[in-house]
């Protein structure tokens, strides 16, 4: 398992978790939790993958994605799980 | 499995209350370095700080970018430059030309600073400790990135009063070498008492003879994100408040093990310590002064700031202590004026001054720190206000420091600007009368006594 949290902020559109996830697929990115919600009145989705099987590096993944974000007018943020399981797990 | 909102909070707390980890600091012993040709143990500095800091810079920025937390600083620290240069240096020029190899080392791998151009002077100094004392003010007005300290007491043995009388010359003398850039050589020079062998954090940052070959030592940061969750328990009670900045502190400290274990991992270089300070920048909200604030004080420097100082520090600490394996350095809030926007517009309206943050080290690491002073103070009153702050650390077995910047040229109501992460300073009133016929007697402050503590 290599785990990373993709997190998607930016005024709702329309197939934001088509592209996002069409990404993920063509590199081979396993999805294994997905949500999302409004918070301050902006859409926030956050998403859990397994980069294991991907061949890519993981800087090169949080940049492509990142550039997505752009294309579409959101703010997408690439991060390992690491940061979020040291700060909020004992 | 994580969710949603502890993602979201982690993310609230680096993009909107600016937490990031200050400093990786990869500390470097020169002592193998030493030699009798002072040309051969520039050359192995040079060659010693570049291979093992080579790949310094790049990591932190892999590191930032895997885990989306702002690694701010990658910097270096050495043995102290007295004792490497103990044996090769003839003259206070001879050391003045390991700092600028220094210099060009720090340059050459893309650090910001490098700290290390110190002497360990708290019983009394050698000749050699003597000629880099002196040779401070050039070193420090003909470099860039190097940061000059000097240990002049400890509770052990009392205080060095030749060397403090001393340093009020060099920062005066450093002050005037750098008068063109608001005498911002003064803000590279930190005197210590009971300085700490493995903080990260700059200027008094210096790897000490005690230590490995070399070791990662990490300071985290943080005070906007403390701020913000006390912004949540207004007017709660001190059980709630200090339950609130330990479990804050918990969680910065987690994100500093995480960055100094991955660095230390990918370097190849062993890890050392975290060091727990919350450090305040100039940018609105990442200030500790305004922490204090929301503890209640309309201003710090009202009456209570002491109390809730000592309250933040001693908190951060609980906390931190539990989140890391290892906890070293000065470990404490931070109190510097120029880098805190919060301390700089409590002293232009009156609140503080340097009786007040004399009285607020006595509960918080470091000291003085980053105060501008009148460009006419007399170095023996800078003497006497290093002496004041040594006393107080070698009494309370605490590091303490003065870091403090005569502007010449400038007086009480003008502003040093120093730029970048060290800000920008009101110039503060120093008490005038005299301490001469005190600093000017010869020898040292003997060791206090260790028991019948009142």
């Amino acid at each position: 398992m290599d785990k990373i949290i993709i997190t998607v902020v930016g005024k709702d559109t329309i197939g934001i978790i088509a592209k996002v996830c069409t990404y993920l697929s063509e590199n081979r990115i396993n999805i294994l939790d997905i949500s999302q919600t409004i918070l301050d009145d902006m859409f926030n989705m956050m998403l859990i993958a397994d980069m294991g099987g991907c061949d890519k590096e993981f800087g090169v993944v949080s940049d492509d994605l990142k550039a997505i974000g752009e294309e579409i007018g959101m703010r997408i943020l690439t991060q390992k799980e690491e940061i979020f399981t040291k700060m909020h797990r004992i | 499995m994580i969710n949603f909102f502890e993602v979201h909070e982690t993310n609230k707390m680096i993009e909107q209350d600016l937490l990031d980890v200050r400093t990786i600091t990869m500390g470097i012993s020169l002592l193998d370095c030493a030699d009798a040709d002072p040309v051969k143990m520039n050359q192995k500095i040079y060659d010693k700080i570049t291979r093992y800091g080579e790949h310094l810079v790049e990591t932190g920025e892999a590191i930032s970018k895997d885990f989306g937390i702002p690694i701010v600083n990658k910097r270096v620290s050495v043995t102290p430059i007295s004792l490497v240069g103990a044996g090769a240096c003839r003259s206070p020029e001879d050391y003045a030309e390991t700092a600028r190899t220094l210099d060009r080392a720090a340059k050459a791998i893309g650090i910001n600073f490098l700290g290390g151009y110190s002497a360990l002077v708290n019983k009394g100094m050698t000749p050699a400790e003597r000629m880099l004392i002196e040779s401070i003010p050039q070193a420090l007005s003909e470099t860039d990135f190097v940061c000059s300290s000097v240990n002049v007491g400890s509770t052990k043995t009392g205080i060095d009063m030749d060397a403090v009388r001393l340093l009020g010359d060099i920062i005066v003398e450093t002050a005037r070498r750098t008068a063109d850039q608001d005498s911002l050589g003064c803000a590279k020079l930190v005197v210590f008492c009971n300085a700490p062998d493995d903080n990260p954090f700059m200027a008094g940052a210096f790897h000490g003879v005690t230590e490995g070959d070399a070791v990662i030592n990490v300071g985290v940061s943080g005070p906007g994100v403390v701020k913000s969750a006390l912004e949540k328990v207004r007017g709660e009670s001190f059980e709630v408040l200090c339950e609130t900045i330990k479990k804050t502190a918990f969680k910065i400290t987690r994100v500093g093990q995480l960055v100094a274990q991955e660095a230390s991992r990918r370097l190849n270089v062993p890890f050392g310590i975290i060091d727990l300070s919350l450090a305040p920048t100039p940018a609105v909200g990442d200030s500790v002064a305004e922490i204090l604030e929301q503890m209640g004080l309309e201003r710090v420097g009202a009456p209570g700031t002491t109390a809730a100082l000592a309250i933040l520090n001693d908190q951060v600490k609980k906390g931190g202590v539990m989140a890391s394996s290892y906890v070293g350095g000065l470990s404490g809030a931070f109190i510097p004026v120029s880098e805190d926007q919060g301390m700089i517009d409590a002293v232009r309206a009156g609140a503080l001054n340097i009786e007040k943050l004399e009285a607020m080290t006595c509960v918080c690491s470091v000291g003085l720190d980053m105060i501008a002073i009148p460009g006419d103070t007399k170095a023996s009153t800078i003497a006497g206000i290093i002496a004041d702050e040594a006393a107080i650390g070698m009494i309370n077995q605490k590091t303490t420091a003065v870091r403090v910047i005569p502007v010449i040229g400038k007086g009480v109501g003008d502003t040093a600007t120093f730029g970048g992460l060290l800000g920008y300073a009101p110039i503060m009133q120093v008490n005038t009368f005299g301490c001469d016929a005190f600093v000017d007697r010869a020898g040292r402050i003997p060791a206090p006594i260790h028991s019948f503590k009142n």
